[in-house]
């Protein structure tokens, strides 16, 4: 149990993705203007993240481990990946329309983001088990919504504030995350 | 040729893919700690983005509208398969620094967007200099990232001691901290030269 525990804290908090291994930039200094969105997107990612481990999981060592193919995982994965979240968009487009009015077009942003595939990638890498990588996929899901809201929350605060002319917009969202993750730095001797 | 330089060059820094158009960031500051690192990963690039370009290039006639995505994402992780494969058999060391950042250049926003962009539209002769172009803007930005970290957090270029060991390195330079806050700066200067310049420009059409 304390095992499980460690790994979920670690990707939640200690290893977060997108502050200390720089992963998801994209969407994470896109989405992060309005705090409504950074909740939606948050959510998203972890959802698709954590369903995408265990098909990658499953694909992995079910077909590629016994063809000894081990060597087309990031192939196989990207496509996976892509074809299953363009899967999930259409059915969440027909069952549930609302749904996907609210979150439909964050789907179509981490299609092919880097998050998405390097959470399977390592977790295949570190060889873990089938709970452990799910465990795993879960954290790091959660990481990313804790980093992006807390940006998204910044970010709005910051619309208040006197930057000078050539840090805004980009300029000064990287120095904040730069601050962030110089808080999370703190975190790195909790395990 | 004038036509093709002007494709090659516009990647180098009117439409830097790092510093303009801000794609691709992940691995300007996860790799670039060390020179040698920001390189290596600037030149895979350069060859992933060429050669895809190349092969987009070749293939859009035949390749429907619908599944030109799709398509192209297996050509990219085809091309960065072969890469991985070399720099394994051939700089283990690397293979090993650049971990899993060198698989994921198969999602690097920057070469599907050229590829859907360019090259799906132009010749091949055309799409080679713009992926080439791209790619050496790419590396030029890493390299400059990688310079800057690796001297001022720790006193060296490509492993040389430039400082003396009388330097105290700035560790946070290399710590993931230091590298957004670098970028940070780098585009505000970036942008703020771009503003002078176009000033300067209007003054010009005034007078």
């Amino acid at each position: 149990m304390g095992d499980y525990l460690t790994l979920f804290i670690g990707a939640v908090v200690v290893n977060n993705f997108v502050l200390t291994k720089f992963l998801g930039l994209c969407i994470f200094f896109g989405v992060s203007k309005s705090f409504d969105a950074s909740v939606g997107m948050g959510m998203a990612v972890t959802a698709v993240m954590t369903l995408s481990s265990i098909l990658a999981w499953l694909m992995y060592n079910f077909i590629l481990v016994p063809f000894n193919l081990t060597f087309l995982s990031t192939i196989v994965f990207v496509v996976l990946i892509a074809s299953f979240v363009q899967l999930l968009e259409l059915i969440i487009k027909k069952q549930a329309p609302a749904l996907y009015n609210m979150w439909g077009i964050y789907l179509v942003l981490i299609a092919t983001n880097c998050i998405v595939l390097a959470v399977p990638l390592l977790s295949v890498e570190s060889s873990y088990s089938f709970l452990k990588s799910i465990v795993f996929a879960i954290g790091s899901g959660i990481g990313f919504a804790v980093a992006i809201v807390l940006m998204a929350s910044l970010r709005e605060k910051l619309a208040y504030a006197d930057v000078p002319k050539a840090l805004q917009g980009m300029g000064i969202a990287f120095i904040l995350a730069g601050m962030l993750s110089l808080a999370f730095l703190g975190f790195s001797g909790m395990l | 040729m004038k036509d093709l330089w002007k494709i090659f060059s516009k990647g180098l820094l009117d439409e830097n893919p790092i510093f303009i158009l801000a794609l691709s960031l992940c691995p300007a500051l996860a790799v670039t700690t060390t020179v040698l690192n920001g390189l290596t990963m600037g030149l895979t690039v350069l060859f992933v983005i060429t050669t895809n370009n190349v092969v987009v290039s070749i293939t859009r006639r035949w390749i429907n509208q619908k599944v030109r995505v799709p398509v192209y994402i297996t050509s990219i992780a085809t091309i960065v398969t072969v890469a991985q494969l070399v720099m394994q058999a051939y700089f283990p060391d690397l293979y090993k620094a650049l971990g899993i950042y060198l698989a994921l250049v198969v999602v690097f926003a920057i070469i599907l967007a050229r590829a859907e962009v360019f090259a799906s539209k132009n010749g091949v002769v055309r799409s080679f200099c713009d992926g080439f172009g791209m790619g050496c803007g790419f590396t030029l930005a890493m390299l400059s990232i990688s310079i800057i970290r690796e001297l001022l957090g720790n006193g060296t270029i490509l492993g040389y001691s430039v400082f003396g060991a009388s330097y105290n390195p700035a560790l946070i330079m290399i710590l993931p901290p230091g590298a957004f806050i670098l970028i940070g700066y780098m585009i505000a200067g970036i942008k703020s030269y771009n503003a002078r310049r176009e000033a300067k420009r209007l003054k010009e059409g005034e007078a």
